[in-house]
């Protein structure tokens, strides 16, 4: 794991001092909120319906146990005594006060963490595969990538004021577990036919108000030149995004008004020009970074046996457990989605005992992913009862990983000040309906995703089911969408039709579910029916 | 009814116009009639407050109740943590946000 080196906890250190002196002066009243807000949202400081909102950066989504346990205790000091885990990898408290954001900044300071790059119109906290280092499909560990790109793009001068915000994803296998082509930039780490590293580069996706799938842009960037290359795709959109219009200003408007290979032409001129001013670090810099990502000390010659003899156990190792690369070992996933639960938040108590878990049972690491879940990279098979006896005394241990209860859910209404709608209620609804284990195991893989608002935090365009609350004149209001995926056969979701209430909704997709169980061939998922089969039937089971 | 609200600058928590200053009650929030836009303009200056508004409200028996769904949810606190509402548990609180 990546350790700060002293430019980065000094660059960290000296932003909580500006932090704390602009707080005090907000604090004296010398500084209005119109002047201190710019402010406060770099240091991922949010005004939301009951409180202030913090969000912390989790670069990559990777923590370590000293981390998470900071975590547990800001929750408990400064918060209500929980967190909340988001679709970008990140953590959010609910319940800061403003005069305490300073003393958070310095207490997470001393574990190497920050809330830059987590607001504003930069480059945002990057995003990765959160079994990077573990899984057994990778072609290389993504993160040292991602680290490079954390580190050149950290108050980049050139890219602070953007014309909106940026994401960038990076990835490297052929499954796409970070919905990378949703993001702003989507990077795929491949192999050419001579075998060397390089990167596949897709740009403008995005969900928010016009979803779009990035495009191609690249088929084979050589590694040497990333920085470079993404150096002149955020330099064509810093010059011709639509400052003059928020809601066309993203980098997908632009690729998709000029058209994907006129805005790769673009890049290819500018980054002619720019590959001759030295950017690209030598690789002796990014072997320099690599070298903290080197695997951890596997032992060799272990058992894959598992004893599977106790029923619930077996349940959670056959839908929570993923292969790994080194033979015996496992990635666990923790699901943060207990039936009727809050899908991603997570109580300073389980907070600690994930840390410990991690620390004695997983080479010190955890992983946040982007469907709000917790993964423990490095499990022995032969640990694997004993972490899960663990998660479930601490209420962690629920069997639901990519079935239709682990629902990736956004605050919604109950929290966020932009919302039309809740989310989570809603989210507690779907899941309590189709409880039972073999219900849902019989329906399978099943990404439902849920958006209090059109921006979209909860990718409900990327849902195989996909719900986004609408405010239907003064009411709470539910569109109901089909076919999407985040994935590697990314694919935006259609809107059934007109919207429901809260319990029609529920209704809605169990209705949806009724018509996947009768025309479904064997081994197909509801999302392979739904291609297969079209809309139609679909729309038909539900309107009637 | 119009009432205003915004958040306490220091701490975030809600807080609602009561005639002479902000109160974390609801049932205190006391009628702004045609001076919303003094008021806000007024406190906004003073910076005790941040980002107020002026909205519509119901008086009803148990004072006032605003018009939207997301300042009810405000006045309470989430309803998917009711142990973390301003009355936690408060098994009226259903009917009155919903
Ligand atoms: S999708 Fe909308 S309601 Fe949900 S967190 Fe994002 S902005 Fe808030």
């Amino acid at each position: 794991m990546y350790r700060y080196d002293q430019f980065d906890q000094s660059i960290v250190d000296a932003r909580v001092e500006d932090f704390r002196d602009q707080v005090a002066r907000r604090l004296s009243g010398a500084m209005s909120e119109d002047q201190f807000k710019p402010l406060r949202l770099m240091n991922g400081l949010y005004l939301q319906l009951h409180a202030y909102m913090l969000r912390i950066a989790v670069p990559y989504g990777t923590l370590n146990s000293r981390q998470v346990r900071m975590l547990a205790h800001i929750a408990r000091k400064y918060d209500r005594g929980y967190g909340h885990f988001t679709t970008r990898q990140n953590l959010q408290f609910n319940w800061i006060e403003l005069k305490d954001a300073p003393d958070i900044l310095a207490e997470l300071a001393t574990v190497e963490m920050h809330t830059i790059q987590t607001s504003g119109n930069c480059i945002r906290n990057t995003t990765s595969d959160q079994y990077a280092g573990a899984a057994a499909d990778e072609i290389t560990d993504p993160r040292p990538w991602a680290e490079l790109l954390r580190q050149w793009s950290s108050f980049h001068p050139e890219f602070t004021y953007l014309p909106r915000k940026f994401k960038v994803a990076i990835i490297a296998s052929d499954e796409d577990r970070a919905a990378m082509r949703l993001h702003d930039i989507g990077v795929q780490i491949v192999r050419n036919e001579a075998g060397a590293l390089g990167f596949k580069v897709f740009v403008g996706g995005g969900i928010g108000r016009t979803p779009m799938i990035a495009p191609l842009i690249r088929e084979f960037l050589p590694a040497e030149h990333f920085l470079s290359y993404l150096e002149a795709c955020l330099r064509v959109y810093n010059r011709y995004g639509r400052r003059d219009n928020i809601y066309k200003a993203r980098i997908k408007i632009l690729v998709h008004e000029i058209g994907a290979e006129e805005y790769a032409r673009q890049v290819e001129e500018e980054w002619a020009h720019v590959k001759t001013l030295g950017l690209d670090p030598p690789m002796s810099e990014f072997d320099r970074i690599a070298a903290y990502f080197t695997p951890p000390a596997w032992e060799e010659g272990l058992s894959d046996d598992i004893d599977l003899s106790d029923p619930e156990f077996k349940a959670w190792v056959d839908q929570n457990i993923v292969a790994h690369k080194q033979p015996g070992y496992a990635i666990a996933t923790i699901s943060l989605k207990p039936v009727g639960g809050i899908p991603g938040d997570a109580s300073a108590e389980q907070m600690e005992v994930m840390a410990s878990l991690a620390e004695r049972y997983s080479f010190d690491e955890l992983r946040v992913t982007h469907a709000q879940n917790i993964t423990l990279p490095h499990v022995k098979k032969a640990d694997l009862y004993a972490v899960w006896q663990a998660l479930k005394e601490a209420g962690l241990a629920t069997a639901n990983l990519d079935l239709i209860s682990d629902i990736i859910a956004c605050p919604g209404l109950d929290y966020c000040s932009l919302a039309n709608a809740r989310s989570i209620p809603l989210a507690q609804k779907i899941a309590e309906r189709f409880a039972p284990l073999d219900r849902q195991r019989d329906l399978g893989e099943l990404k439902l995703k849920i958006s209090g608002c059109i921006n979209a935090c909860g990718h409900h365009h990327a849902g195989h089911i996909g719900i986004l609350g609408v405010d239907r004149k003064g009411t709470e209001n539910y569109q109901l969408l089909l076919g999407g995926s985040g994935a590697e056969d990314a694919s935006l979701g259609r809107i059934t039709g007109p919207g429901f209430d809260e319990d029609g909704v529920v209704d809605a997709i169990e209705r949806t579910l009724d018509k996947y169980r009768a025309v479904r061939e064997p081994g197909e998922r509801f999302l392979d029916t739904y291609r297969r089969v079209g809309f139609e039937p679909f729309k038909e089971a539900i309107y009637g | 009814m119009k009432i205003a609200t915004g958040n306490d600058l220091p701490t975030g928590d809600v807080v609602w116009w009561d005639g002479e200053g902000w109160t974390r009650h609801v049932e205190d929030a006391a009628e702004v009639g045609e001076n919303g836009a003094a008021l806000i303009a007024r406190e906004e200056a003073s910076r005790r407050v941040n980002a107020p508004y002026i909205i519509d409200a119901e008086m009803t028996e148990r004072g006032p109740r605003p018009a939207h769904i997301k300042d009810r949810i405000r006045a309470r606190g989430p309803t998917v943590r009711l142990d973390l509402n301003r009355v936690p548990i408060d098994p009226a609180t259903g009917s009155w946000v919903i």
